[in-house]
This record gives structure tokens, C-alpha cells and sequence, in this order.
């Protein structure tokens, strides 16, 4: 019998269990296959959500379901936290004591917040007028500061890079300038944007146009900084190299990290606990029956439900593939698609890969769209907010999305100057002997 | 593609100053390229550094972050931005003559 156990119930793990249960009904019926999947507690988020949540626009209990009825009939659910993964024994130690054994092994773990690996910020003031908004509970408690902040300096920060929904950030600036606008205080609001990019965004014409954005909407950017401690007293953020940024209520965005078990789990993560994964294959470079998908991985792609949509439709051929004892493919190029609300019912839509950075055109149709591509419009808002439908009743049940693949198209988009090619990992050039000995 | 010459040797560079091939390297490139981003001496400190930067990049084919520079090159965060202005991950690869650590999407 085939055991195929899956870690984490989240996106990408609930999408990878039901495309297994559809591609392998008979063999789960007929008790040829086994599928396990474990998570540690029993809530699933909409995970886009909490944008909107500190804003209003949405309640925090409108975004979560029980993970159960998310799952295939055809899958077990084990509710418990993992303790670590012996590769070389191919077994999954539980917290309680108990061992999972698999032939083959999925991790879709996620990744979450460390607010605590940074000095000061879990500190006096946390919860207080220092929140973070990946999380239910920052999200929720954030909502009530925005409500009763009548004033002073807004400042957004992001700790460090890779994070999740690396737009999010200055969605959430953006949408600031929006709420503080209705509430008719927007002059009494200083909002400033600290990051430690270059710019607002890393790739060059969506870099551009998101920095002309913040300008547009007076919203100040402290570039190059790298957030070395938070002062939560005297309300600032001290840089490395010993800049200051004063707030009066700070919206972090702390140092992201991978599940902790994979920390505890010999030679499968990187130092983040971000598994270590073929950027093509999705296949872990620790043993050849473990793979990765979504947050969980280290490939250099977006941290974002999109990504692991896509990255579902290449892993589940590549599943098949080593059941089989065939050859994997390297299907995946890295494709995102993100939509980023700008506030005032506006939002962008952006599409790129590993290769190809942000393009202007129309979505998914070419000339006709209906959605374009790197412009302000309300139909791209009406996307967003469509997509949690799509996400509850397409995107979890692992069914393509119509019109849009796995792999990058270039149909309907403009490419006004030469495309940017960047070497996005020297892995794909140094490592080519791993991975095809399935 | 831009290029710099060091005692004769034509070196290529990609558009923002890294070493287009990391085996073009050795400590003379590192000391010229060290002086054309405003160090003029590289001390002990920054040669652990750089050898931490091109063991892991050899071995792993990946930069190392900030934060595991700081862990484990013998070298504390603090000291890294002091010894590397700005971003001491992006200007101690561009030292060491490896490739610009990706900034991830």
C-alpha cells in the first residue's frame, strides 16, 4: 500500500489532498493508497482576509472554517502539532508520541510570524500601539487601534524579506490612506512606509510604479531599512546602522520563519525552517519521497496563495510521476498572480515568474481582460473581493481555474522595453544533478 | 556587459557591480571592488566575512542572509552594518565576488 501523508491543512496542503483524492479515488477506495493529512489545530483562515480585517471591511469570524470539511472524505485527519521528520526512517514523529510512517510526504506547513526575534517588539507597547496583521488575534486588536487613533505617526515596517503577500504591506498603506480619508482625518495622519528593500517592490516596473503610487498618496518611504531593535516606550524604530523612525502606532510586518518542526527535523529546512525545494520540481533536496509546497518551501517565488494554486497543478503530475518511477518535471516557473487593493474601491492586478517581472496588459484575456494588468481600476477590486468565493469553492477544492495556468503566459501583456531577465537563483544553473532520481 | 580590469585581467560584471563569474575572484578583486564601494582596507573582520559568504555560496549555491551571517560567521549583526555600510549581505557578496543575493517575491 501506498502512504502518502501531507502536512499542514492550510492552502496548499487542502489543494494538494483533494487533487490526490480525485487523481487516486479508486486506489484510496480500493485500500491501495493511503492519505493522512495532519494539521496542529482545527481552524483554517482565508489568509487574504486579514487585510481587510483592521480596516473594518471584514470580521475576523467570516474568515475561518473548521478544516475538516475542507478535506476529502477519502482523507484521514490527524489534529495534532508535529514534533520533527526522520527522513531516513521515513516517519513522522507526532507531539503526542505517536509516528506517522509514508512512502511519499508532502510538506505544506506554511510559514508564520516571529515578532519576538526581534529586540523590543514583543516589548512594552505590543498589542498596545505596536500590532502586527498576520495573524487573527493582531488583526482583530488592530482593528480597535485604528478605530481610536485619532492621530500622529502611522508607521508600516517590514522586518525582513521573504514575507508572506509581499504586496500586503503597502496594500495595508495604501488602504490607510484610504480609512483615514473617510474618517476625515487623513490630515491629522503622517503614514511612513519602512522597508528594507531598495524600493517599494524588488521588481523594476512594478517598483516604479508602486513608489509613484505611495508618492501620489503622501505616503513617506524609509528605504534600505533593516530594523535592528523597536523601542516601544519612546515609540521608535532603531535601524542597524542607528537611523531612527519615531511612531505613535506601528504596524509590523515581523520576520517570517517556517513551521518550527522542520527546524527539529534533520537536514530538511534552511535556516529560517524554510524547507529546502527544488524551485522547478517542488521535490525537497533532503530525500527524493519528500516534497514541498506553498509557504512552506525556500523557492524564490512569492510567498502567496496563487503560488501554491500553481504550484499544485505541476506537484500532483510530479506525485504521479514518482509513483510511477518516471521522471520529474520541471514544471513550475515561479508564477504568481496578485492582486493589490489600493484603496477607494481601486486595486492593481499583477502577473510574473521566476523570469518576467510585472507587465501592464489585460488579464486574463488578451485586449479584452476584463482585468488589467499594473493599472488602478474598480473591476480589479471587484476581483479581489470575488476571490474569496473562489478561494472557498475553486481554489480549495484543487479545480483549475478557468483560463489561467500553471505556467506564466505572455498573450495580452506589453512589454515596452526589453523583458528584465534575472538570474532569480543560481540553484537552477548549480544544481542539476539532483532531482530526476525518482 | 560592463566590465573592470585589475592588473590586466578583464573582469566581467553584471549591471549593478557583481562579479559575472565567481571563479574570476581572488583577494585583489575583493580589495578593488571593496575600495570602489567606500572601504579602502579590508581587516580580519571583513575577511571572515567574505570567506563565510563564498564557503556557503559554494556549497550551498545560495547567499547567506544577514541572519545567519550574524549567527554563525563569527561576526554579531551590529558589527556587520558597521563593517558593511547600508546592506552588509548585498555588499559582502559584491565583495566576494558571488552573485547578488535575490530579493524574494
Amino acid at each position: 500500500m501506498q502512504r502518502i501523508v501531507i502536512l499542514g491543512a492550510g492552502t496548499a496542503g487542502t489543494i494538494m489532498a483533494n487533487r490526490i483524492a480525485r487523481e487516486y479515488r479508486r486506489d484510496l477506495a480500493g485500500g491501495g493508497m493511503s492519505l493522512t493529512v495532519v494539521d496542529q489545530d482545527n481552524e483554517h483562515v482565508y489568509q487574504p482576509g486579514l487585510l481587510f480585517v483592521p480596516f473594518g471591511v471584514y470580521q475576523p469570524e467570516e474568515l475561518v472554517r473548521p478544516r475538516r470539511p475542507t478535506l476529502p472524505d477519502a482523507a484521514a485527519y490527524v489534529q495534532c502539532p508535529i514534533d520533527r521528520v526522520e527522513a531516513d526512517a521515513n516517519l513522522v514523529y507526532l507531539e503526542d508520541g505517536r509516528t506517522l510512517p509514508y512512502d511519499l510526504l508532502i510538506v505544506a506547513t506554511g510559514t508564520r510570524v516571529l515578532p519576538e526575534e526581534t529586540e523590543g517588539l514583543t516589548g512594552p507597547g505590543w498589542y498596545e500601539k505596536m500590532f502586527d496583521f498576520y495573524t487573527v488575534e493582531g488583526s482583530t486588536r488592530l482593528a480597535k487601534a485604528l478605530r481610536e487613533f485619532e492621530g500622529g505617526r502611522l508607521v508600516i515596517n517590514v522586518v525582513d524579506m521573504p514575507i508572506k503577500c509581499p504586496v500586503a504591506p503597502l496594500e495595508f498603506a495604501f488602504l490607510s490612506d484610504w480609512y483615514f480619508t473617510q474618517r476625515g482625518i487623513r490630515d491629522k495622519v503622517e503614514i511612513s512606509y519602512a522597508t528594507p528593500l531598495e524600493g517599494a517592490f524588488t521588481k523594476p516596473m512594478c517598483n516604479r510604479h508602486l513608489t509613484h503610487l505611495l508618492t501620489e498618496k503622501g505616503i513617506e518611504m524609509v528605504n534600505d531599512f533593516n530594523t535592528g531593535s523597536v523601542d516601544g516606550k519612546a515609540g521608535k524604530l532603531i535601524s542597524w546602522d542607528e537611523r531612527e523612525v519615531p511612531f505613535d502606532l506601528l504596524v509590523t510586518i515581523p520576520l517570517h520563519g517556517g513551521a518550527a518542526f522542520v527546524g527539529r527535523s534533520p537536514g530538511l529546512g534552511d535556516d529560517l525552517g524554510f524547507v529546502k525545494t527544488h524551485p522547478n520540481t517542488l521535490q525537497a533536496e533532503r530525500a527524493p519521497n519528500i516534497f514541498a509546497i506553498g509557504d512552506a518551501t525556500n523557492v524564490p517565488a512569492s510567498k502567496a496563495g496563487s503560488v501554491a494554486h500553481f504550484e499544485s497543478e505541476v506537484l500532483i503530475e510530479n506525485i504521479k510521476h514518482f509513483l510511477n518511477d518516471e521522471l520529474l518535471e520541471h514544471g513550475f516557473d515561479g508564477h504568481a498572480n496578485c492582486f493589490i487593493e489600493t484603496g477607494f474601491d481601486k486595486a492593481l492586478l499583477i502577473d510574473f515568474n521566476y523570469e518576467v517581472e510585472p507587465l501592464p496588459g489585460k488579464f486574463p484575456l488578451p485586449l479584452v481582460g476584463p482585468m488589467s494588468l499594473m493599472e488602478e481600476t474598480r473591476i480589479n477590486h471587484l476581483g479581489k473581493l470575488a476571490f474569496k468565493w473562489v478561494y472557498w469553492n475553486m481554489l480549495l477544492p484543487g479545480r483549475d481555474i478557468p483560463l489561467v495556468g500553471p505556467q506564466m503566459s505572455m498573450t495580452g501583456k506589453h512589454t515596452p522595453e526589453p523583458v528584465a531577465v534575472t538570474s532569480a537563483n543560481p540553484n537552477l544553473e548549480r544544481h542539476p544533478h539532483a532531482h530526476h532520481d525518482a | 556587459m560592463p566590465t573592470m580590469t585589475l592588473n590586466d585581467a578583464v573582469l566581467e560584471l553584471d549591471a549593478e557591480g557583481f562579479l559575472a563569474d565567481a571563479n574570476q575572484w581572488n583577494e585583489g578583486v575583493a580589495e578593488a571592488i571593496a575600495r570602489e564601494n567606500g572601504i579602502p582596507v579590508l581587516t580580519e573582520d571583513h575577511w571572515k566575512v567574505i570567506r563565510y559568504m563564498r564557503d556557503t555560496w559554494f556549497a550551498s549555491g545560495q547567499a547567506p542572509t544577514i541572519r545567519s551571517l550574524g549567527k554563525e560567521s563569527g561576526v554579531d549583526v551590529k558589527t556587520l552594518y558597521k563593517l558593511f555600510p547600508k546592506g552588509p549581505a548585498k555588499l559582502a557578496a559584491k565583495i566576494a565576488g558571488i552573485p547578488k543575493p535575490h530579493g524574494c517575491i
